[in-house]
C-alpha cells in the first residue's frame, strides 16, 4: 500500500500515458475508414465566398454553394443561375477556370414611410418582438396592414449588419455600403415591405415608399405620406415603368430611367429619390398646392 | 381614454415574478441569520454586509461598465448570492477574502455567462469553493459560538465534521444533538442552526418555490447510506443523525440544491439531481479528503443537470 | 352527481372573477345597422349572396360557406343592405362585412320564434346534421369551427359520449353560465338531439365546480326527466384549461386524444354549451344562428352584464349598456382573457365567437417586465400538454422550426398556461404561436412536395 501511494505519480503517468496512445492508435485507424474524399475545389471555393450563410444565392448556406458551384462547373462548364450576392463571383470563376458574368448589384429598399409622424399609432402593441407574431394579431400600430411593423424580423436575420431600426422614425434603414443585396430581409418580412432592388446608376435609385394596397380614404387616414392610387405618377411616366397594383403603384427598376418626373408629380411626396443631387429652387410652389388639393378629392370621388 | 393595448393572449397573468421568488427566499434565510447573530455576535453581520454589498456593487459595475445593458440589481438575486456566500464562510474570516470570493461569485460564475439565469454553476458555491481553495487556513479556522457579541478575539474550534474526520467517532461522543440542532456548534456561520434552515425551507415549500422532493431525497440519500455504514461498522462511522445535522447539508439541501438556474427542470429530473447530491456528499464525507462535501456534490452535479435536463422530459399528452 | 374529476397534468388558477354570474340574460336592443363580418369562422370566409339594396329578414341567408370548413351566415335583422364593404374587426385587420339598415323585426317564415319547448326530436341524424350546417352552427366557445363537420362521424369510428364543455374556465366570462342557469330544458334537449345526430349513447355536461348551482339544478332536471335518460353531469375541478377538448375528455373519460390526432379518436364528440343551444334553436325551431349570449365585464366596469345580442351589433353599443368604457381600459378583448383577443377599435362587430368582451384595467394589463429565463420549470409544470415551452420559446425565437416540430409545438393547444405562470414575464406563448405557425408551413410545404 505504502509502496503504491508513494509511486502514485509514476503510475499515474504510466496509465495515462498507454490510455493516450490507445486512444491515438484507434483515431487514426477511424480516421483512415471513415474519411470522406471531396473535391478540393469546394473548400477554395467557399474559402472566397463571404461566409455569412445568408442564403441569398438560394442554398442553404455558402457551402452548399460552393458545392453547387463546382457541381455546375463539372458538369455544365458555366456557372449560369448561381450568384453570389455578397462576394466576387469572378473570383468563384477563376478557381473553376471559367469566366463569370457580373450581376448587377442589388440593393434592399424599404417600401414604407409611416414614421411615428407621419402614421401616428393608435394602439399600442405589448408582447413578443417579432413581426411575424405581430402580424397574426392586427392591423399595426398605424392601422396600415400592410406597413412596416418595426419590431425588426429584418434586422435580425441580416448578416450583414446592414440593417438598424431608427429609433426616431421605427423604421427599419439599409445601409448602402454594408448591404449586398442578399435578400435575407425580404423574405423575413411578413408583409413584403422590403424589396431588392437594383442599386442603379451611381447609387441613385426611384421606389415608392409605400406598400399599400387599401383604397386611397383608408390610405390617407392612417398615413401622411401613402400611396393613395390616384395614379399621377403612372400618367406622367414617360416610359412606362410604372404599373397599379391595385390602388399601390410601383416602379419597375429594369425600365425606370430616373428622370423623376413622378416624384414630383406624386401629391403625397411617397415616391422617394435617393443619392440624386439636390434640384434646383423652382418658384411654382403655388402650382403644386393646386395639384395637392385636386387629389385630396379624388379619393372622396372613388369612394362612390 | 388611453391608447389601447394589443397583445397576444393571455392578457392576464399570475403574480409570481423573479423578484418576488428571490425575495422569499432572502426572507426564509432571515431566521438562519438571526440565530447566527445570536451566537457569533456582530461578526455575522459584518460578513453578510460585505459579501451583499461586494456581490450587488460587482453585478452593477460588470452590467453598466462591461456590459452596458439594463441594469437588473433590483431583482434580488445579487443580494441572494451574497447572503449564501457569506452563510457559507467562518464568521472571523477577514474583510478582502469576503470581497475576494464575492467577485468571484458574481464576476466569474454568474456574469460571465450572461448574467441571471445563465449560469450553469451556483455563484455562491463557485465563490466558496474558490474561497476555500485559495484560502485554506482563513476558511478552515472556525469559531466557537456564544462569545461576547462585539469580541473581535475569537476563540477558534472545528467543525463537527471535522472533528469527525479528525479524531474518528470516539471524538464527537460528548456532541449533543440538540446543540447541532440550534446551531450552538462550530462552523461557517449561516450553516449551523439546522432547525432555522428547515423553518426556512419548509416556508418556500409551503409558498411553493421550492419541491419538497429535492431536499428531502438528498438528506434522505445521506441518512441513508450512513446508516448502512453505522449498522456495518460502528467503530468507524457516526450515526446518520450525526450527519444530517452537521455541516452544510441543511443550508445546501433547501437553498443551493434547489436553486433553479442551476437545476433540473422536471421533478424527475431534480429527483436524480438530488440523489446525486446526496450520494456525492456523504461519499466525500465518509471517504474523501474534505471533513465536508455539500458544495462540492453540488458542484459537481450542477455540471451534470444539462443531460438530466435533455434525459428527463416531462410525460406528454396524449402518447 | 359523480364525483369531482379533472385532469391529470399541469393546467393553472387564475383568478375567476366572475363578475356578471348572477346578472340575468338582457335581451338586447336591436341596433340601427349591424354589421356582420363574411368570417365568422375558422376556416374559408363565406361568399356574400345578396347586393347593395336588398331586402333582408331575420334568419335569411346572406352568405354561403365557400369550401369544406366554413359556414353560412344569415342576416340578424330584418332590413335593406345598406352596403357590403371593409370593417376593422376583431382580427385587427380590415375585412369584408355586411353593412343592414334595420327596419322592424320580420322573420323569415318558418322560424318558430316562439318560446316553447319542443322536445320530440322528429329528424333524422343526417337531416340534423344538414340543418347544423345550413344553419351556419359553429363553435360559439370562441375557436368558431364549424359544427356540423365534428358532428360528422367517419365510418369507422363510433361516437360513445358526447361532452358538452360546460366548463367555462374562462375567468370573468359567464354567458355559458347564465344560459345553463336561464334555459336548462333547451339546454338538455340540445345535447339529446346531438346525441341523436352522432348517434351516441351517453351525453356528460362536464360543469367546473364553481358553478356549482347550475350542475345541481341540471342534475335534479335530468333524474326527475326519463326524457333525458342517458345525460349525465360531470363535476369538474376549477382549473384552467378544464375546457379545452382534450383536457376534457381526459376529466371526464379518462381517455387521452392521441397526438395529431380528432377527438373522435377516443369515441368523444365535444360541443359548447352556448352551440348545444344554439343546435337546439336550429334544429327543433329552424332558427338559423342570429343571436347568442355576450358576456360583457371587466373590474372597472360599472354594470357588468350578459346580454341576448344579435349578431353584428357593434361592441361599442354593448359596452355603453354595460356602463360605458371605464377611464382606465388598457386592453379591450375579444373573449375571455386567457385565450381571447385583443381589439384595436371599440367599434369592432359581434361575430358568431365573441363569447364576450372584456375591459382589462390598466392594472391587471400593466406591461411586466421581462427578464431572463431563470429555468425554474414553472412552464413545463403548467403546461397541460407536457411540452416544454421554455425550449419552444427558444427554438422559434432561433427560428429553427426542424426542431421545434421534433419538441412537438405541433400539440400545443395555446391555452397560454406557460405565460400565465412565468415569474420571468416572457410572452411564451406569443413565440410559441409564432413557431407553431411558421412550424406549420414547414410540414404543410415539405407534405406538398
Amino acid at each position: 500500500m505504502y509502496c503504491f501511494m508513494s509511486n502514485i505519480l509514476l503510475w499515474s503517468l504510466v496509465i495515462l500515458g498507454i490510455l493516450g496512445g490507445v486512444a491515438a492508435v484507434i483515431l487514426f485507424f477511424v480516421a483512415k475508414k471513415f474519411k470522406v474524399e471531396e473535391n478540393p475545389l469546394i473548400d477554395e471555393v467557399e474559402s472566397v465566398l463571404a461566409g455569412a450563410n445568408c442564403g441569398g444565392c438560394g442554398f442553404a448556406g455558402c457551402r452548399n454553394f460552393a458545392e453547387a458551384c463546382v457541381k455546375a462547373a463539372a458538369e455544365k462548364q458555366s456557372l449560369a443561375g448561381l450568384n453570389c450576392p455578397s462576394s466576387d463571383m469572378t473570383k468563384v470563376a477563376g478557381i473553376l477556370g471559367l469566366t463569370a458574368t457580373v450581376a448587377e448589384p442589388m440593393i434592399a429598399v424599404v417600401r414604407c414611410n409611416g414614421t411615428c409622424e407621419n402614421a401616428p399609432s393608435k394602439v399600442h402593441y405589448e408582447g413578443a418582438d417579432i413581426c411575424g407574431f405581430a402580424n397574426t394579431l392586427y392591423a399595426g400600430e398605424n392601422g396600415c396592414p400592410n406597413g412596416c411593423l418595426g419590431l425588426g424580423d429584418c434586422v435580425k436575420k441580416c448578416q450583414f449588419n446592414a440593417l438598424h431600426i431608427n429609433e426616431e422614425t421605427g423604421l427599419p434603414e439599409v445601409d448602402e455600403d454594408k448591404c449586398v443585396g442578399c435578400g435575407a430581409c425580404a423574405k423575413a418580412c411578413p408583409r413584403g415591405v422590403i424589396e431588392i432592388r437594383a442599386k442603379g446608376k451611381n447609387n441613385r435609385r426611384v421606389y415608392v415608399a409605400c406598400n399599400n394596397v387599401e383604397k386611397g380614404a383608408i390610405a390617407m387616414k392612417n398615413c401622411k405620406v401613402s400611396c393613395i392610387g390616384c395614379q399621377k405618377c403612372f400618367k406622367t411616366c414617360p416610359f412606362e415603368a410604372i404599373e397599379m397594383r391595385g390602388n399601390l403603384a410601383y416602379i419597375d427598376f429594369t425600365k425606370c430611367k430616373q428622370c423623376r418626373k413622378c416624384v414630383e408629380a406624386c401629391p403625397r411626396g411617397s415616391i422617394h429619390e435617393v443619392n440624386f443631387p439636390p434640384r434646383k429652387p423652382k418658384a411654382e410652389a403655388p402650382v403644386e398646392e393646386k395639384t395637392a388639393e385636386k387629389i385630396v378629392e379624388q379619393p372622396n370621388e372613388s369612394k362612390e | 381614454m388611453n391608447q389601447l393595448t394589443i397583445s397576444g393572449s393571455p392578457h392576464v397573468h399570475g403574480d409570481l415574478s423573479v423578484k418576488k421568488i428571490m425575495y422569499l427566499v432572502i426572507l426564509a434565510l432571515m431566521p438562519a441569520f438571526a440565530v447566527s447573530v445570536y451566537f457569533f455576535g456582530f461578526n455575522a453581520i459584518r460578513v453578510t454586509l460585505i459579501s451583499v454589498a461586494t456581490c450587488v456593487l460587482t453585478e452593477f459595475l460588470i452590467q453598466k461598465y462591461l456590459m452596458k445593458g439594463e441594469c437588473t440589481i433590483g431583482d434580488g438575486s445579487a443580494i441572494l448570492t451574497g447572503i449564501l456566500l457569506a452563510f457559507n464562510v467562518p464568521s472571523n474570516i477577514p474583510w478582502w477574502m469576503v470581497v475576494v470570493g464575492g467577485i468571484v461569485a458574481i464576476g466569474i460564475a454568474k456574469m460571465s455567462f450572461g448574467g441571471l439565469g445563465k449560469n450553469p454553476f451556483n455563484p455562491a458555491l463557485v465563490g466558496r469553493v474558490f474561497m476555500l481553495i485559495s484560502f485554506p487556513v482563513a476558511m478552515t479556522t472556525w469559531p466557537v459560538p456564544n462569545q461576547n457579541f462585539w469580541s473581535v478575539d475569537v476563540i477558534t474550534g472545528p467543525t463537527t465534521l471535522g472533528l469527525l474526520k479528525e479524531g474518528g467517532v470516539n471524538a464527537v461522543s460528548n456532541i449533543n444533538y440538540w446543540d447541532m440542532l440550534i446551531g450552538n456548534t462550530g462552523g461557517s456561520f449561516g450553516e449551523m442552526c439546522a432547525m432555522a434552515l428547515i423553518i426556512g425551507g419548509l416556508f418556500l415549500i409551503i409558498m411553493k418555490i421550492i419541491d419538497w422532493q429535492t431536499p428531502f431525497i438528498i438528506i434522505a440519500t445521506v441518512a441513508l447510506v450512513s446508516f448502512i455504514c453505522w449498522r456495518i461498522d460502528p467503530t468507524t462511522y457516526v450515526n446518520p443523525l450525526y450527519h444530517i445535522l452537521s455541516g452544510g447539508l441543511m443550508l445546501g439541501a433547501f437553498f443551493m440544491a434547489t436553486d433553479m438556474v442551476t437545476s433540473p427542470m422536471t421533478i424527475g429530473g431534480k429527483c436524480i439531481f438530488a440523489l446525486g447530491v446526496g450520494l456525492l456528499t456523504i461519499i466525500i464525507r465518509l471517504w474523501g479528503q474534505y471533513p465536508e462535501g455539500m458544495s462540492f456534490a453540488i458542484l459537481i452535479m450542477n455540471a451534470v443537470v444539462p443531460l438530466i435536463n435533455k434525459g428527463f422530459k416531462p410525460k406528454r399528452f396524449g402518447v | 352527481m359523480n364525483p369531482i374529476k379533472t385532469f391529470p397534468k399541469g393546467g393553472v388558477h387564475p383568478e375567476e372573477n366572475k363578475l356578471s354570474s348572477d346578472q340575468p340574460i338582457i335581451t338586447f336592443e336591436i341596433p340601427k345597422q349591424v354589421i356582420i363580418p363574411l368570417g365568422q369562422c375558422l376556416g374559408a370566409p363565406a361568399e356574400p349572396i345578396v347586393a347593395k339594396g336588398d331586402k333582408v329578414k331575420v334568419g335569411q341567408l346572406i352568405a354561403t360557406a365557400k369550401g369544406f370548413i366554413s359556414a353560412n351566415v344569415h342576416s340578424s335583422v330584418s332590413g335593406t343592405v345598406n352596403k357590403i364593404d371593409e370593417v376593422m374587426d376583431h382580427t385587427g385587420y380590415r375585412k369584408p362585412a355586411i353593412f343592414i339598415d334595420v327596419e322592424g323585426d320580420e322573420w323569415l317564415e318558418g322560424i318558430d320564434t316562439s318560446n316553447t319547448l319542443v322536445k320530440d326530436i322528429t329528424l333524422t341524424s343526417e337531416e340534423i346534421i344538414e340543418r347544423i350546417k345550413q344553419h351556419g352552427i359553429v363553435g360559439l366557445g370562441g375557436a368558431t369551427f364549424p359544427t356540423y363537420v365534428k358532428l360528422m362521424i367517419p365510418k369507422d369510428k363510433k361516437a360513445e359520449y358526447v361532452i358538452i364543455n360546460a366548463a367555462e374556465c374562462e375567468p370573468y366570462l359567464t354567458c355559458d353560465n347564465r344560459l345553463l342557469l336561464e334555459k336548462p330544458y333547451e339546454f338538455l334537449v340540445g345535447v339529446k338531439v346531438i346525441m341523436k345526430a352522432v348517434n351516441a349513447p351517453k351525453g356528460v355536461v362536464g360543469i367546473e365546480v364553481n358553478k356549482m348551482d347550475a350542475a345541481k339544478m341540471l342534475d335534479e332536471i335530468v333524474k326527475k326527466d326519463k326524457y333525458f335518460e342517458g345525460i349525465e353531469i360531470q363535476p369538474l375541478k376549477t382549473k384552467y384549461p378544464q375546457g379545452g377538448e382534450k383536457q376534457l375528455i381526459k376529466s371526464v373519460t379518462g381517455r387521452e386524444v392521441p397526438s395529431g390526432k380528432l377527438p373522435i379518436e377516443t369515441g368523444c364528440v365535444v360541443v359548447n354549451v352556448a352551440s348545444t343551444f344554439a343546435i337546439y334553436e336550429a334544429v327543433q325551431k329552424n332558427k338559423p344562428l342570429v343571436y347568442r349570449v355576450v358576456t360583457v365585464t371587466g373590474k372597472s366596469v360599472k354594470k357588468p352584464s350578459n346580454f341576448l345580442t344579435r349578431i353584428g351589433t357593434p361592441a361599442n353599443m354593448l359596452i355603453e349598456a354595460a356602463g360605458g368604457l371605464p377611464e382606465d381600459t388598457a386592453n379591450l378583448i375579444n373573449g375571455g382573457p386567457m385565450m381571447g383577443k385583443s381589439v384595436s377599435v371599440t367599434t369592432f362587430p359581434t361575430i358568431k365567437g365573441t363569447s364576450g368582451i372584456l375591459m382589462l384595467n390598466e392594472k391587471d394589463a400593466q406591461p411586466r417586465k421581462v427578464s431572463n429565463c431563470i429555468r425554474c420549470g414553472k412552464c413545463m409544470q403548467a403546461c397541460p400538454m407536457g411540452l416544454e415551452p421554455y425550449l419552444l420559446n427558444r427554438l422559434a425565437r432561433q427560428n429553427n422550426f426542424e426542431e421545434t416540430e421534433k419538441h412537438n409545438i405541433m400539440d400545443c393547444i395555446e391555452c397560454g398556461s406557460c405565460e400565465f405562470t412565468c415569474p420571468a414575464n416572457i410572452p411564451l406563448a406569443d413565440y410559441i404561436r409564432y413557431g407553431k405557425n411558421k412550424t406549420g408551413q414547414l410540414i404543410r410545404s415539405r407534405n406538398q412536395k
